[in-house]
């Protein structure tokens, strides 16, 4: 048992912290979302020459190798600078489903414009009546000679707007709900019968509502089984909410250091609002949150080495609750004590509090995933 | 990062469950498991096993009988003896005392206290406490004043756990009445025979007498009796109550309580079906036990720390423990109250001394949970724990 970080990965938190302290604060990030898409190619290119974008996939197909400790200390840095760059959806969603899911020719097609920072990728994946179920998919894909033929909408496609390339769930086969008959295609954002309605997002990101009307892929577009996907889906995704656990727990630190600071600055009857000790019972109340938050995300990141899929996905579920309650805490209070300059976009910390709102309703809901963890028998 | 135990770690884990499972009197561990109180006599004899067994005092050097394992050796043993259940060796005595003895204590109280603290030869108890002093523990007004070969203590001490049995109270007396509140304050022994010293039982809500006022008359005390400096005891009190960092947490106390949850709330019906089959129910009970996870990694995180970086600086995380500890703790007797519902209510008035065996077990537990409101007060309330994160963290 060991929670300390080995020497390289000491390296590469010192280098990526390095890189965002350097170039991201809170006005070079509104600079960023005023750019074309609302991130920045420039800081894309940095995680790209950083190798930060190729981290997760093997040596082999022109990557680091590295594993789940190494992608936390990235998004845990990602969350403390609210970085907008779509880190999550290239780097670990698609990287993700190429990894687990690809072939050989579909690995060497995809991974090296992710390494170089040359393509950005998004998940297509939830649907109007879907919610949290990634089982529920109507949008289907139909046999069409050695291809397949898709048709449907898909809604809050996270770097939708821009991404290259789109990672679609469809059906094949079997009713809405059916865990069988889920397949994974790649489509180019650009193909024949793709339509994007892009929008920003509460949290500053940019997303697009996708209609997909009789878009032709060939074969080489199904990544994994196209009749039996949804384990890969589901691994996938459970890697995904264990990064945004960890992205959320920098966004708490950052948070809280930032309410500290304030608390000792702002002054009010003479003194630093800080000497107010019900200001300091909250914030010491902040401070239990984050640190219970920091305890689950590493769980559910040394939870993807255990064997058992079933008791690494109640890891994962039980990190996202005490993730989301401890977020929805910080985020909250870190707002009311900033007071008033809490409530003003200008002041950072209301952007915090907004994307740990987001992360909280991504891939499951604090509800959703305490009914998944009490339906999997608890932990104990 | 790994979150693995160790092969040699895991073997160690059989091994001190092997020890339970044929050393702890089945009695001691149904009582224990029912939340009935344990007698003296089978306390003593529990820790007199373990003490054979080279167990008693693990965490002490080795040199005084300890056994020299890493934290997370200490960490394991103590989740099973608490997941066993089996009792704890007595604080006081063994956590508190003990260790004040051994690193402030001279040869001769070294000695003459610690083999018979190992074997609970003297039973221990706490005078910290005072009626006007609480939270601001250094306002303690118990005097010891200086009068030829001895001192002569005047003054009371409350909330003292246990002192019916004990044999010695380790007390913080004032010895220089002129200095400014922590300096002034001297540690010393108190033999509980001693003429002036009077015990005087308190009834907790629980309807239980665990804890007592101590009144201290013209006690006559030798002067070998002061551990340490004159006017020092301050620092030594500071060492004593800095030193249970992790056991404070209880996540194996909590985990056998969520078993027992579970057990009962599968044979409690409502509604026509057992308890454990209602959403809400097991809802609130997932809750704690995602609540209990983060608290049980948070406490490897500084059991790790403490393995890899030594005591000297405490993880900030710590201060998390008592918190979180005390919160689950006494949510998982609510839920126990909420499993039996109703039939929480008799009361029984010899329920205490574990003698009345005819009334149903179920009777110990609205006890239990009246008693358990105790653990976010004591060692520091948790109001108090809060003013430690906001000075020594977040440096407000």
């Amino acid at each position: 048992m060991d929670f300390d970080l080995s020497e390289e990965q000491r390296l590469l938190k010192e280098s990526v912290d390095g890189l965002l302290s350097d170039a991201y604060d809170f006005d070079a990030r509104k600079k960023y979302m005023a750019e074309k898409g609302g991130w920045s190619r420039a800081i894309w290119s940095k995680l790209a020459e950083q190798g930060l974008l190729g981290l997760p996939f093997a040596e082999d197909d022109g990557g680091f190798g590295a594993g789940a400790v190494e992608t936390m200390i990235v998004m845990e840095a990602l969350g403390r600078a609210l970085v907008l760059e779509p880190y999550l959806p290239t780097v670990v969603i698609a990287g993700g489903l190429l990894r687990h899911g690809g072939s050989a020719e579909q690995k060497a097609a995809h991974i090296p414009a992710i390494i170089d920072g040359s393509k950005s990728f998004a998940f297509a994946q939830l649907e109007k009546n879907s919610r949290y179920d990634l089982n529920d998919v109507v949008t289907s894909a139909k046999k069409k000679g050695a291809g397949w033929v898709l048709d449907g909408e898909k809604f809050v496609v996270i770097n939708g707007e821009n991404a290259d390339t789109l990672l679609v769930t469809a059906r094949t086969k079997g009713g809405q709900r059916d865990k069988n008959g889920i397949g994974v295609f790649a489509v180019a954002a650009n193909a024949k019968g793709v339509a994007r309605k892009g929008y920003p997002t509460q949290d500053g990101l940019h997303a697009a509502d996708i209609t997909f009307t009789g878009v032709e892929v060939g074969s080489e577009a199904a990544i994994g089984d196209p009749e039996n996907a949804l384990p890969l889906i589901e691994r996938v995704v459970d890697e995904a909410r264990t990064a945004m656990c960890a992205e959320a727990v920098g966004a708490m630190d950052e948070s809280l250091k930032t309410t500290v600071e304030y608390l000792k600055t702002r002054k009010q009857f003479g003194v630093p609002i800080g000497s107010f000790q019900t200001l300091q019972h909250r914030a010491a109340d902040m401070f239990v949150a984050v640190e219970q938050a920091r305890s689950m995300s590493m769980f559910a990141t040394m939870a993807s080495d255990f064997d058992d899929a079933k008791e690494r996905a109640t890891a994962v579920a039980a990190a996202k609750v005490q993730i989301g309650k401890s977020a929805k805490f910080v985020g909250q209070q870190a707002i009311q004590l900033h007071g008033g300059i809490g409530m003003t976009q200008e002041a950072k910390i209301g952007h915090y509090f907004k994307r740990l709102t987001m992360i909280e309703n991504t891939f499951g809901d604090t509800d959703y995933h305490l009914r998944r963890v009490t339906e999997s028998g608890g932990l104990v | 990062m790994d979150l693995a135990f160790s092969k040699e770690e895991m073997a160690f884990r059989e091994e001190v469950r092997t020890f339970f499972r044929a050393n702890v009197p089945p009695e001691t561990r149904r009582k224990l498991v029912e939340g009935r109180h344990l007698s003296k006599d089978e306390m003593v004899a529990w820790w007199r096993i373990l003490n054979r067994k080279g167990w008693g005092v693990s965490h002490w050097p080795k040199e005084y009988g300890g056994t020299g394992w890493s934290s997370v050796q200490h960490y394991i043993f103590n989740e099973e003896l608490q997941m066993y259940p089996a009792p704890a060796p007595l604080a006081f005595g063994v956590s508190m005392v003990g260790p004040v003895i051994y690193t402030f204590g001279n040869e001769q109280q070294k000695k003459h206290y610690l083999p018979r603290i190992a074997n609970v030869d003297d039973w221990w108890c706490q005078g910290f406490s005072e009626p006007g002093s609480g939270s601001d523990l250094a306002s303690l007004k118990t005097k010891a004043e200086r009068k030829g070969d001895k001192y002569v203590v005047n003054g009371q001490k409350t909330w003292t756990t246990l002192a019916q049995y004990a044999d010695m109270i380790f007390c913080l007396c004032r010895t220089d009445p002129a200095a400014k509140k922590q300096t002034g304050i001297s540690f010393i022994l108190v033999d509980m025979r001693s003429k002036g010293i009077t015990v005087r039982p308190i009834q907790t809500i629980d309807g239980g007498y665990e804890v007592n006022e101590v009144f201290l008359d013209d006690v006559e005390v030798p002067l070998e009796n002061l551990v340490g400096e004159e006017n020092k005891g301050w620092d030594y009190a500071k060492f004593l109550l800095g030193n249970e960092r992790t056991g404070i947490a209880r996540v194996g106390v909590s985990k056998e309580r969520i078993r027992r949850i579970k057990e009962l709330a599968s044979k409690v019906e409502s509604g026509g079906k057992p308890v454990i089959q209602d959403q809400g129910f097991r809802e609130k009970l997932a809750a704690v036990e995602i609540e209990l996870k983060a608290l049980e990694l948070t406490q490897l995180r500084v059991v790790a720390d403490e393995g890899k970086h030594g005591k000297g600086k405490p993880n900030p995380a710590s201060s998390v423990l008592k918190i979180k500890g005390s919160e689950i703790q006494q949510t998982t007797t609510e839920l126990l109250m909420e499993v039996i519902g109703p039939f929480a209510a008799p009361y029984d008035e010899h329920g205490d001394d574990g003698s009345n065996e005819a009334m149903d077990w179920t009777a110990q537990i609205a006890p239990s949970y009246f008693n358990n409101r105790k653990v976010s007060i004591y060692g520091g309330s948790n109001e108090i724990q809060r003013n430690i994160i906001t000075k020594a963290v977040l440096g407000l």
